[in-house]
């Protein structure tokens, strides 16, 4: 088809377009108020549809809110749990610990109270005793004064007593010595008294300490509980700095990963072949990979048994002997592993002097190797540490991939929702540009048939018989 | 139970059957060296070459240096030949024997009376369809100018090389081709056209000094 066949007078292109033209505003003209609707009607039904949509959208975004919450209320219900959990843990050790050596104290308090007590008996002052005989001396010094044989039994008497009142004396400070030395042997009961009292003070403060956390955490999970927004908005920030912490730190793993690969990978060619290949990769290389992937799943079941993760609840279910058990083997896991990572890091290095002399005598330079040579063993030996050290390092991948993976369910949920929220924008945008894009078609098309449309006033002017304009239509007019 | 874990061991045979990639990872090299007339006298540019080649090729490639003489379609032509092994350190220990071999050769070589290029040609696709190598070159160290022994057929035979690289190198100029230019371009645009029509690609490398290119993948 060629646009030679709408040329209606031959040779006259510009006089053909014209009727075309006139033609086409005709058909325009005539079919206006057809054309009006059907613009009207379709440009209704693309903005209702859009809006639909976007309601639709919009529910769907509240629903994954809804349940964005719910996962972040369970997820700081979980980790609130187990703090919470740690701290009875926590003061169950502390009781178990001190408290339960508080009857020993209880006794040693009880044994020092009585020799306290005893002793303080004993050094009671007890005044010394008239002698009993002084009395008959009184009265036999009232009965015969004058007589020279009582004169002397007197006297005989008052020596005995002057000695006896001596003795006594002497008695006296005697026993006052021993009270005293009594009294001196109870400073040390005392000081161990206030000793052991302060110390069971220092133990019930710190379970006091303890219960003032747990009240605070607690309190922070009743506010989980009744699904405040402070705790919402604080789980969720927190949920994002986990997030992105995690992140940064396993993107630091994934380093460390990287070079582990690449100190294991050429070795490996030695024990699984260096042309043969596993879809399209090469064997050596998939092997060394799976040997690291081993080392970070030993060291998630490691972390998993000693309870520092809990990614597994199969794990964390088992019996403690059983988890004992599980820690060790890991741990062996690893060990074996590490040290294979060693053996495999010191093989690369004698490959790597072997390429070297290989390269060198091919094309020349083996005084240049020799100096090279001299220093070998600190890459050896880097290597070597390197290779034992980074699968125990890869272990501790386990805590950032938890939390990532925890926080990564919050983090996706508010993406989807601010995704679906902006879809919900674009779909209301979009009907309220089909309603607008309706009228402005309907203008439009007045427009291109303006000189009919003008003609069509002027006559109705002039007849004075149709209303003074004939209005355009819109689409609520339309409709 | 028993029947379940020699199903489950049958599944995981076939799933590593199914994983293992049966498609050539490997490079096949083989290297034409023109023994006639003057040009023995460039066979140490040719060890350098060689000696090159061998630092670049990795376990599991294969490699071959033949000569080019009066009739060279013949294994007889193959001075040495090896697929490297899997480990690194045997691949190693081939290069050092392959290096030799080509040494106590270029020691001592003499030269032919002709150069028949197409001849090497052929069996240099004939070792390396048998070795089926991912990637195929051929080197051809000459100056591209074959010369054939009255009776010996090579123009008519057809090259098939599809998938083929053919690196021309070290095409020294002849006395000739300093009289007339002309020679050496015609030389050259007929091997061009002969190995393009085989199917295969074709390059000229005459700086030594750029002999990585020759293994830019």
């Amino acid at each position: 088809m060629s646009w030679e066949m709408f040329v209606l007078v031959p040779g006259s292109p510009l006089l053909s377009g014209v009727i075309w033209l006139v033609v086409g505003v005709a058909l325009l003209y005539l079919a206006r108020s057809a054309a009006h609707q059907a613009i009207a009607s379709a440009s209704r039904l693309l903005h209702h549809a859009c809006k639909l949509a976007a309601r639709s959208v919009l529910l769907a975004e509240q629903r994954l809110k809804q349940r964005n919450n719910e996962v972040l209320l369970a997820a700081g219900r979980e980790a609130a749990e187990r703090i919470i959990e740690r701290e009875f843990e926590r003061i169950d050790a502390s009781v178990q610990r001190d408290l339960a050596e508080y009857p020993a104290l209880q006794r040693q308090m009880s044994e020092a109270i009585a020799r306290l007590e005893q002793d303080y008996h004993a050094s009671a002052e007890v005044p010394p005793e008239p002698p009993a005989w002084a009395k008959v001396v009184d009265a036999v010094a009232k009965i015969a004064p004058k007589e020279p044989v009582v004169g002397e039994i007197l006297e005989d008497i008052h020596d005995s007593m002057v000695r006896a009142q001596r003795t006594a004396i002497e008695q006296y400070r005697n026993d006052n010595s021993k009270r005293h030395r009594i009294l001196s042997r109870m400073m040390p009961l005392w000081r161990k008294v206030a000793r052991v009292l302060g110390e069971m003070d220092k133990r019930v403060n710190r379970l006091l300490d303890r219960s003032t956390a747990i009240d605070r955490h607690m309190a922070s999970y009743e506010d989980i509980l009744n699904r405040s927004p402070r705790a919402e908005r604080m789980l969720s920030s927190s949920s994002l700095t986990q997030f992105f912490i995690a992140g940064a730190v396993l993107a630091v793993a994934i380093g460390g990963a990287i070079i582990n690969f690449h100190l294991i990978a050429r070795p490996m060619q030695e024990m699984v072949g260096g042309s043969s290949y596993i879809m399209g990769y090469k064997a050596a290389n998939i092997a060394a990979l799976v040997i690291i992937l081993v080392e970070v799943a030993m060291g998630l079941f490691l972390m998993e048994s000693l309870r520092i993760t809990r990614l597994f609840p199969i794990i964390a279910a088992l019996d403690d002997r059983l988890r004992v058990r599980m820690i060790w083997v890991a741990f062996l896991f690893l060990l074996a592993l590490a040290s294979i990572e060693a053996g495999l890091a010191f093989m690369r290095e004698k490959l790597s002097q072997d390429d070297a002399s290989l390269v060198a005598s091919l094309v020349g330079g083996q005084g240049e190797m020799n100096a090279v040579a001299a220093n070998v063993w600190i890459t050896t030996a880097a290597q070597m540490g390197m290779g034992f050290i980074l699968p125990f390092a890869l272990t501790f991948v386990a805590i950032p991939l938890e939390s990532f993976v925890h926080s990564s369910r919050t983090v996706l949920g508010i993406v989807g929702q601010g995704l679906l929220r902006a879809l919900s924008f674009l779909l209301r945008l979009t009907g309220n540009i089909f309603r607008h894009g309706g009228n402005m078609l309907i203008r439009l098309y007045d427009l291109v048939i303006f000189l009919p449309l003008w003609v069509e006033q002027r006559l109705l002017a002039r007849n004075k018989a149709a209303p003074a304009e004939h209005p355009a239509l819109t689409v609520e007019d339309a409709s | 139970m028993k029947r379940r874990i020699l199903a489950l061991t049958a599944a995981l045979v076939l799933l590593l059957t199914a994983c293992s990639d049966e498609t050539s990872h490997s490079r096949g090299v083989y290297m034409l060296l023109d023994t006639s007339g003057t040009y023995t006298r460039e066979l140490e540019k040719a060890q350098q070459i060689i000696n090159f080649v061998l630092s670049k090729l990795q376990p599991g490639d294969s490699f071959a240096v033949a000569r080019i003489k009066t009739g060279s379609f013949s294994e007889k032509d193959i001075i040495a030949r090896v697929t490297f092994d899997g480990q690194p350190s045997r691949a190693n220990l081939q290069k050092r024997q392959f290096r030799e071999e080509i040494d106590k050769f270029v020691a001592n070589v003499k030269p032919s009376a002709y150069t028949d290029i197409t001849g090497g040609l052929l069996q240099a696709i004939e070792y390396l369809d048998e070795k089926a190598p991912g990637r195929k070159t051929v080197l051809i160290f000459s100056d591209m100018k074959e010369e054939l022994a009255a009776g010996y057929v090579r123009e008519a035979i057809p090259l098939q090389m599809q998938g083929y690289e053919v690196v021309a190198l070290n095409v020294s100029k002849l006395r000739s081709d300093n009289v007339d230019p002309r020679e050496y371009m015609d030389r050259l645009a007929h091997w061009r056209q002969r190995v393009e029509a085989g199917g295969a690609t074709w390059r000229v490398l005459n700086d030594l000094e750029r002999l990585e290119a020759l293994f830019v993948d």
